[in-house]
């Protein structure tokens, strides 16, 4: 185990008070390495918690810049920051809460081509994207290269996520195909959201790396989570792994291949 | 006819729904961005209108939603 510092012990303090996951868990919390893919609404609570938490290694994906219209809900960002690259603006602020933890920057865009390099040295990868063609592309890659992965999704004022353990739990291709078409698909840059929806469900995904780190609990394998804040209704849908998933059945996917990103019809504010 | 919908008791008059049925009267705006679920099974869009469905089967409608950022 670790050797606490009489100042991590403190700062873990709160951790390790719970029964749950105490020293050892907190020892595990340290030595974990995990991925974020998105400073975005999903990233910016998902990665102020996991550093606040001391996972000793984040890694951080976005190839944008910090704009106006992010800071309604991309709370790792600040007016001042306008124009700097997310992931470095998202740096700055996880080590401001936790200079004890190593974050790993990555200005780029995930493609078939990157993405089984950059999430290779992770225990655990977070999709916080704003498309279908990341999320098919990062549940393709998860299930290729066997890491259990968290896929979130937000959209209004509706919220979706699921825990993927890949050939053991149902992945996201079971669940949805591939993505829908173009043109008809409303997505957080064409439909909007309500700012504190993606804080719901960012630090859901947080909650469920954390669990996963330390085995504290039940991830979400094999079950949806929805929520719809207009009625704060929760929901949590049964899934079974699809014996015809095109990408964890059988054979399975053997290789990646980059989907198509749909254009949408109105200006994409990122 | 009783079902479970999105986990809700539902009685319907129809003596015979097909799911392509169900998504009209459930008013499912666009069908490409729903996944269909039976009784935990997963059903391909071919498969919906020669679906029907029984007395007490579960439907789960499962929307996609993509955005994040
Ligand atoms: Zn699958």
């Amino acid at each position: 185990m670790k050797d606490f510092s009489d100042e991590e012990l403190e700062r873990y303090s709160r951790h390790i008070l719970l029964a749950d996951v105490g020293i050892e868990g907190q020892d595990k919390i340290c030595a974990a390495k995990v991925l974020v893919i998105g400073a975005g609404g999903l990233g910016s609570p998902i990665a102020y918690y996991l550093a606040a938490a001391g996972v000793g290694t984040i890694g951080i994906v976005d190839g944008d810049v910090v704009d106006l219209s992010n800071l309604q809900r991309q709370i790792i960002h600040t007016n001042a920051e306008i124009g700097t690259p997310k992931v470095e603006s998202a740096k700055r602020k996880m080590l401001a809460i936790n200079p004890g933890v190593t974050v790993n920057t990555y200005k780029t865009m995930l493609e078939a081509a990157n993405i089984l390099d950059i999430i290779e040295p992770y225990d655990f990868i977070i999709d916080g994207t704003d498309n279908f063609a990341a999320k098919f592309l990062i549940n393709d890659a998860c299930v290729l290269a066997n890491k259990a992965y968290s896929h979130g999704g937000i959209l209004r004022f509706a919220g979706q996520t699921m825990s993927i353990r890949p050939r053991e739990s149902a992945c996201y291709a079971c669940v949805f195909d591939s993505p829908p078409p173009a043109g008809i698909v409303p997505t957080c840059s064409s439909a909007g959201i309500l700012g504190a929806v993606a804080g719901m469900l960012g630090t859901i995904q947080a909650a469920e790396a954390l669990k996963f780190i330390t085995g504290v609990g039940e991830p979400l394998y094999d079950t949806l989570l929805s929520f719809d804040a207009k009625k704060m209704d929760f929901r949590k849908t049964r899934l079974r792994k699809n014996p015809r998933c095109r990408v964890c059945s059988g054979a399975g996917i053997t290789k990646l291949e980059d989907y198509e990103q749909p254009v949408c019809d109105l200006k994409r504010p990122e | 006819m009783n079902l479970v919908i999105n986990g809700d008791q539902k009685s319907f008059t129809e003596e015979k729904i097909s799911i392509t049925d169900l998504l009209k009267i459930e008013k499912v705006e666009y069908q490409d961005m729903v996944s269909v679920q039976l009784n935990e099974e997963f059903l391909r869009s071919p498969d919906y209108p020669g679906t029907f469905l029984k007395e007490g089967d579960i439907v789960n409608f499962l929307y996609f939603m993509g955005g994040g950022q």
